[in-house]
């Protein structure tokens, strides 16, 4: 298996302070990898550095082997890097339907080929088909969340960052989404980026987990390994 | 500046400090021709108006397209109050002309000055203060379009198209073989010009300044800590109408008439020019805006007539050109140098001795 | 009463060129959270541009199409070339920007054309239908009320069931999220630009000829009335414009029918004043919530 999002030395700050100090990190093709570390650690902000909303200070983000330095936002989602961002990202004047139609465009400008993809994210996800014409925010919490990733998975992208996707949900709906994703993995060999603070289900579903302190890589093992080790548990997850 | 007296401070040092600017620009006007006392006395006035616009919207971030209309109604308190004064002297109107300057008249009128233009201030401000930027700029560019109207609708009061005259102040018989009429004005132009400055000098410096920037810099954080967010906008607001209204008065007294033409759209959107050129915040770059706008058209006037052109040319280049160069010149500056002539000067001398660069004068 | 009539429906048809104009203004907020306060002097840009192509060509339609096309080239150069370079986050830098153009437009349109104001012609008579011996609307009006219905109708559609308008709605309620599926977010923001300019344009055009004539300062009027109707319909929502624009111009021309067109600024001035203070976010403001 070969990487297919590779992070070199990345360095990512605001001013004087840098909140990324060097970063090296490769998610392999077909893989979950869990993003781990307390509030502050630097996950939003390796993921938005990752999606063009930030620019790094220094470093490289290879996409299949290609530098994403110099491309725009909308043009790394057009080559199949989706993120779904932390919060509330759903517009909320728009109609889930709307919502769903906007994430496939870029990749399906026919009509009917839309069409298909978005009747399949409704499969996928039962409570969208109930709701599709209701406005983005008539939704609850979780349905706002599976909305944010069914429309981040309509457009079939190759690497999907999520950022936090759990924050404010029940434990059941965090585990029906989990599941989701990881069935979508195995299905389709997607690729994943999970940045999570509810460390055991990120752990569940994910292949290795990498843990970030003040901007650093401190840990970075398999799930298993991580999950089982009480001792590295403690040390880099506080529990 | 800070050298001089380094002993007084504070409000006295800032009562001085307009004391000392008005003697220096008295003694200026003994150098200059009559023509250019005028223009000084013009510039003076424009100085009120663009001081009290460049501390609205540089301290508080309202931006209002309707200060000649507060200058206009400055013009037409002061109209109104010397006239009644006038009025009621022995003899009737016109029989105090003959023994120079009426202080009574004047007085008169420049209070008559500040009260309109204050209550005006007080409406705009109140509204100012529950409205967003832009729709508060909407609503001063609606004022100003219409004060034509509004001066024929109250054509009984305000004369309509014609406008209202005012009392001519001539020169007192003490001081009328030392000094011309121009000079004179000019005089109360400078004198009106101080006050006003050392006014908003003093408001930028007091606790109510303080909060107007708390306010200003983040409006959530400034009424989480107890500062009365809408209160402040509104002082500001009045503060600067009631500069803008003396200005307009000084212009009333020196030409000795107000019309609703004098105040047009084009001339508020001067004042921002002059206000954002000079630096929003700044009172010295509200005098270099101010006599920027004055002597600007006068100089490209001089040059257009010097290269002779012909005459039809000539009628459609008058006027427009100098308002191509402002405009131009509006956004140049916006984009370039946001901070204006007195942001570019902080910024020189903040390189040159090295410290981080205070953002107003 | 037969004056009442008349006054009404001419009223109608004013209003329907004040909600042109007004939903241009929501147009380009939407898309660029601005007014624009340089949309009256880019209009009459293009009805200058107008006035002389259909003096060159004897043809009014192709002077209307002029129109629509110099509105979309002003769109695309004003925010391209000058509002791309405003700081955001701040209104202020913007409107200043703003005021700058439109003293540059206006005083250049003087130098070019000098002050006297040109008649335009207008297409259809001028002189009202009478019905049942009441003076009602005259062809003129008509074709106004038919082209405004119109283009409101083309562009509810274009917005709400073309892709294009689903994107550019999607880049005005969440312009990150919209760049992260994929959108190009700032062609959209041209396009809107683009979209406003040539609708405002259309909306001078069809004034134009009803006034007095044409002249730099043509549009002055026509911004703060269009002002007000975004102000009373929500600059926020294209249904408040539609409605703003009928009560506005109604009422404007009963003003200026009964009292004379000397009160019509104040009127408007009240008006402004009136519902800023009453109710800021517009008698029809848009009742979805904004929530992130």
């Amino acid at each position: 298996m070969t990487a297919l999002l590779t992070i070199e030395s990345l360095a990512v700050g605001y001013g004087g302070a840098p909140v990324i100090a060097s970063l090296d990190l490769a998610v392999e093709e077909g893989t979950v990898v869990a993003l781990l570390g307390a509030n502050g650690a630097g996950k939003t902000t390796l993921l938005r550095t990752v999606s063009g909303l930030i620019t790094p200070r220094g470093g490289r983000i290879l996409l299949d082997g290609d530098d994403l330095a110099g491309v725009a936002v909308e043009d790394r989602a057009r080559c199949g890097l989706a993120q779904v961002p932390e919060g509330r990202s759903v517009v909320a004047e728009l109609t889930v339907e709307e919502n769903l139609q906007l994430g496939a465009l870029w990749r399906h400008r026919r009509r009917a080929e839309r069409r298909v993809a978005v009747d399949e994210m409704y499969e996928l996800f039962e409570p969208l088909a109930r709701r599709r014409s209701s406005a983005g925010h008539q939704l609850s919490g979780g349905e706002r969340q599976m909305l944010a990733l069914a429309r981040a998975l309509v457009a079939e992208p190759r690497v999907l960052l999520l950022d936090e996707p759990s924050l404010g949900l029940a434990p059941r709906v965090v585990a029906q989404l989990l599941a989701v994703i990881r069935g979508t993995v195995d299905r389709t060999g997607l690729t994943v980026l999970l940045a999570e603070q509810n460390v055991t289900s990120a752990l569940s579903v994910a292949d290795r987990g990498v843990v970030l302190g003040l901007g650093e890589v401190v840990a970075d093992a398999p799930a298993a390994e991580l999950a089982a080790d009480p001792a590295l548990r403690h040390a880099y997850l506080g529990f | 500046m800070n050298r001089v007296l380094p002993q007084v401070t504070g409000t006295p040092r800032i009562l001085l400090g307009g004391l000392a600017l008005a003697f220096l620009g008295i003694a200026v006007t003994f150098v200059l021709d009559p023509y250019r006392n005028y223009q000084l006395a013009i510039v003076a006035a424009y100085f009120c108006a663009t001081a009290g616009l460049s501390v609205l919207v540089g301290l508080t971030g309202q931006l209002s397209l309707g200060h000649a209309a507060l200058m206009a109604a400055g013009g037409y308190g002061y109209a109104l109050a010397a006239s009644l004064v006038d009025g009621m002297a022995d003899g009737g109107p016109g029989t105090s002309g003959d023994e120079g300057t009426s202080v009574v008249r004047v007085l008169a009128g420049l209070a008559g000055a500040v009260v309109v233009s204050g209550v005006l201030g007080l409406l705009l401000g109140l509204a100012g203060a529950r409205l967003r930027g832009p729709y508060l700029a909407g609503l001063t560019l609606a004022l100003v379009i219409a004060l034509p109207a509004v001066t024929a609708v109250l054509r009984g009061v305000l004369g309509g198209d014609q406008g209202l005259r005012a009392p001519y102040e001539d020169v007192p018989p003490a001081l009328e073989r030392l000094v011309a009429l121009e000079q004179w004005h000019a005089w109360i132009a400078i004198l009106a010009a101080s006050v006003a400055a050392t006014g908003l000098v003093l408001l930028r410096r007091s606790r109510a300044g303080l909060q107007m920037r708390a306010v200003h810099g983040d409006e959530t954080a400034a009424r989480l800590s107890g500062v009365p967010a809408g209160r402040v906008k509104v002082v500001a607001f009045v503060a600067s109408a009631v500069s803008a209204g003396l200005g307009g008065a000084v212009l009333c007294l020196v030409t000795q008439s107000v019309s609703p033409g004098a105040y047009s759209l084009a001339f508020s959107l001067l004042l921002v020019v002059a206000a954002v050129v000079g630096g929003l915040g700044s009172l010295g770059g509200a005098a270099v805006g101010s006599a920027v706008v004055v002597l600007l058209p006068w100089l490209i006037e001089s040059v257009t007539t010097a290269l002779d052109l012909p005459a039809d040319l000539q009628q459609r280049l008058s006027g427009n050109l100098a308002v191509l160069v402002f405009g131009a010149l509006l956004v140049v500056v916006t984009l370039a140098w946001p901070g204006g002539a007195a942001g570019a000067l902080a910024a020189r001398r903040a390189a040159r001795s090295q410290q981080p660069p205070l953002t107003e004068r | 009463m037969d004056r009442l009539v008349f006054l009404l429906a001419t009223g109608v048809a004013r209003g329907a060129v004040f909600a042109l104009f007004a939903l241009s203004l929501v147009i380009v907020w939407r898309a660029a959270r601005v007014v624009n306060f340089a949309q009256g002097a880019m209009a009459v840009v293009a009805v200058f541009v107008a006035f002389g192509v259909t003096a060159a060509t004897g043809s009014y339609w192709l002077g209307l199409g002029s129109a629509l096309l110099t509105g979309a080239v002003l769109g695309v150069v004003v925010e391209r070339g000058v509002m791309n370079h405003v700081p955001a986050g701040n209104p202020l830098p913007g409107m200043i920007v703003a005021i700058g153009l439109v003293m540059v437009l206006q005083s250049g349109l003087g130098m070019l054309f000098g002050p006297q104001h040109r008649p335009m012609a207008a297409p259809f008579d001028e002189r009202p239908f009478q019905v049942g011996g009441v003076p009602v609307l005259s062809p003129y009006d008509v074709f106004v009320l038919v082209v405004a219905v119109v283009v409101m109708g083309v562009l509810a559609l274009l917005f709400t069931r073309t892709s294009l308008g689903l994107q550019l709605r999607a880049s005005a309620f969440a312009p990150e999220v919209s760049r992260l599926l994929g959108v190009r977010v700032p062609r959209m923001l041209t396009i809107g630009w683009v979209l406003s300019s040539a609708v405002a344009a259309l909306a001078a055009l069809l004034l134009v000829p009803t006034e007095l004539g044409l002249n730099a300062h043509s549009a002055d009027m026509l911004f703060v009335h269009a002002f007000t109707v975004a102000v009373v319909g929500g600059l926020d929502s294209p249904v408040g414009a539609l409605l703003g624009g009928l009560v506005v111009g109604v009422l404007m021309t009963l003003v200026t029918g009964y009292l004379g067109a000397t009160v019509a600024p104040v009127a408007v001035l009240v008006l402004l004043a009136t519902v800023l203070l009453v109710r800021p976010a517009g008698i029809f403001a848009a009742i979805e919530a904004r929530q992130a």
